[in-house]
């Protein structure tokens, strides 16, 4: 059933359009580094500089740009949409009644979720990195301890760091999921999302609420950094693993919790 | 074309011993402090065509979606063919085809696509068979020409005919279709009756809700009649006619005298202008004129005349534009 359900998702021009538009933007970080200067060394967005000496950069600058709004938006259209937009459709009544199962039909609208949140990542990297090799050279990958790494071990770094980001918006996608279960108003629920988002980041940034900050999802985003260093430090990593695990199974036992438990009326 | 896959009756799972393909009893469902449906106790006899009838807003559309799981009953139960709803859902909602509240499909799927993906999100839809099932139920309905465009292109009776082609991508033992000539043109209507005709031959069960009382009467052989959230009849349609009281229209021009005669005879007459009317009661009709006679009242015309049955709709569920309360 789930096969089913990412080929509903993907057939769809607007999941085509957001992976175009996020692929669109390490291609145009690439191509105004290339014809309009890039900047000086230690300026600009991290990896930016570096995508002048090492094409492969640009994949890493790509998912560093789009990581802070545009793949939490894309991620909040889609988880927001999982249910609510089958309620709005009236496709929901359809899937029961076929019937699907309603735990059934929740387990596979959240595994499609996550593997647009890998997609979504992906579509950013391999973007990136076609358009780096294209227009800068290729070499020995240098990492953030000044190092150099072989070109082939430099890739697989660069491969675990886009899944790494991929699996850091899986906290923000159970909580779309959760949402997406409480209404029946597709747009209602991606708004809603976003806002929690939102939210989030205007907590992190509050010193006020310190205590809060280990538990935002947000806060070990970063950690894919630490997958550049010589050395791979691993303990960033795996607290940002270990915390989207907890927002996956609180939120998705909530959604769970409200969706077999709905009067669908939609 | 006609590709027999199964038999409907290989296809599901009617309980031994069940008669009635859909019963309830004390069937409840409140919405805050409105109740919506309360204590409806159906019977739809299998291989019966039900006609569930009710003005807009009776319940019709809340009681399918708590047949179908949709909705949780606030009290009561259900009953498809014998198991228990929603308890032995996942067992029988695979032999029941169903339309509900209008046809709602992926606007960026074509018609083809569409029943693909419903086909194949649950139990019971064989992948080997799937493509053959989908030309068939297509065809059934007329939509084979289009079924490759993309379902918002689809006009309101084509988008109605590829609900109803889902409701037949498998063998059905019952099949629930909530007004479903909704936006169709007299061709396609008549078409519908059709169909309905030719799968009750088959041996399904079909349960027909509508407002139209002209749309079920002419293929239904039970019907129930909803007002306000409850049941106010139910029965086969020859019960129904048959409890339809006969009414007696005199034409005379001597209404006073006509009326003392009736009411003489224990008969609630009365005047319409240059007629009488009376509900006959079980008076005989040769007794009444005899009576008239001998009074010396000139009769011009006698009648005995049953009510249609869309007066006795109208006289159980009121009259009116109003949505019931």
């Amino acid at each position: 059933m789930w096969r089913n359900e990412l080929a509903t998702l993907f057939r769809r021009r607007r999941t085509q359009a957001m992976l175009l538009t996020l692929m669109a933007v390490p291609v145009a970080i690439t191509l105004a580094v290339r014809f309009a200067g890039g900047p000086d060394n230690g300026e600009g967005p991290n990896f930016l500089s570096q995508v002048t000496h090492n094409g492969v950069f640009a994949a890493l600058a790509g998912l560093t740009v789009t990581l802070p709004f545009f793949l939490p938006m894309a991620v909040a259209v889609v988880a927001g949409d999982a249910v609510a937009g089958e309620a709005s459709l009236g496709t929901l009544r359809y899937l029961l009644t076929r019937p699907a199962g309603r735990t059934r039909l929740l387990a596979s609208k959240g595994l499609t979720t996550i593997v647009f949140c890998l997609a979504a990542t992906a579509a950013v990297a391999v973007a990136g990195l076609v358009a780096g090799v294209i227009f800068f050279p290729v070499g020995r990958v240098t990492t953030l301890s000044g190092d150099t790494l072989p070109l082939a071990q430099g890739m697989l770094r660069i491969s675990l760091a886009a899944v790494l980001i991929g699996a850091s918006l899986l906290g923000l996608a159970a909580i779309g999921l959760f949402v997406s279960t409480i209404t029946d108003v597709p747009v209602g629920a991606m708004a809603g999302t976003l806002a929690v988002f939102i939210l989030v980041g205007v907590l992190d940034a509050l010193p006020q609420t310190r205590a809060l900050h280990p538990w935002l999802f947000t806060q070990h985003w970063l950690s894919y950094g630490d997958l550049l260093r010589t050395h791979v430090q691993w303990d960033g990593i795996l607290r940002n693993l270990g915390l989207q695990g907890l927002y996956v199974a609180v939120f998705g036992s909530a959604a769970w919790a409200r969706f077999t438990s709905k009067d669908i009326l939609a | 074309m006609t590709i027999a896959i199964e038999s409907p009756a290989s296809a599901g799972p009617l309980a031994p011993g069940a008669d009635a393909a859909i019963e309830t009893s004390g069937l409840t469902k409140r919405f805050g402090h409105d109740t919506v449906v309360a204590d409806l106790a159906l019977h739809v006899p299998a291989g019966s065509v039900f006609g569930f009838l009710g003005p807009n807003g009776s319940g019709k559309t809340t009681t399918i979606r708590m047949l179908l799981g949709l909705l949780a009953p606030d009290d009561g139960e259900v009953r498809l063919l014998g198991r228990r709803v929603p308890a032995a859902a996942r067992d029988v909602l695979p032999a029941i085809g169903a339309l509900i509240d209008g046809p709602a499909f992926y606007p960026w799927l074509s018609g083809r696509r569409n029943l693909w993906r419903l086909d194949a999100s649950g139990p019971d839809g064989r992948r080997s068979t799937r493509a053959a099932r989908i030309e068939e139920a297509l065809a059934r309905v007329g939509l084979t020409a289009a079924g490759d465009k993309r379902f918002k292109a689809y006009s309101l009776g084509m988008r109605q005919r590829l609900g109803l082609a889902n409701a037949l991508l498998r063998p059905r033992q019952l099949l629930i279709l909530d007004e479903p000539t909704n936006g169709m043109d007299p061709q396609g209507t008549r078409e519908i009756r059709h169909l309905v005709r030719e799968l009750a031959a088959e041996g399904t069960t079909v349960f027909l809700s509508s407002h139209l009382l002209a749309e079920v009467e002419q293929v239904c052989t039970h019907v129930a009649v909803m007002s306000a959230g409850r049941l106010v009849s139910q029965g086969s349609l020859a019960d129904l006619r048959a409890a339809a009281r006969p009414v007696l229209r005199i034409e005379t021009d001597d209404v006073t005298t006509a009326v003392g005669v009736l009411h003489s005879l224990a008969l609630d007459a009365t005047a319409e202008g240059t007629r009488v009317v009376a509900p006959l009661a079980g008076a005989r009709p040769e007794d009444v004129c005899r009576a008239l006679v001998e009074a010396g009242v000139g009769v011009r015309g006698l009648a005995v005349e049953r009510p249609s049955l869309e007066d006795t709709f109208v006289a159980l569920t009121g009259e009116g534009f109003d949505v019931a309360q």
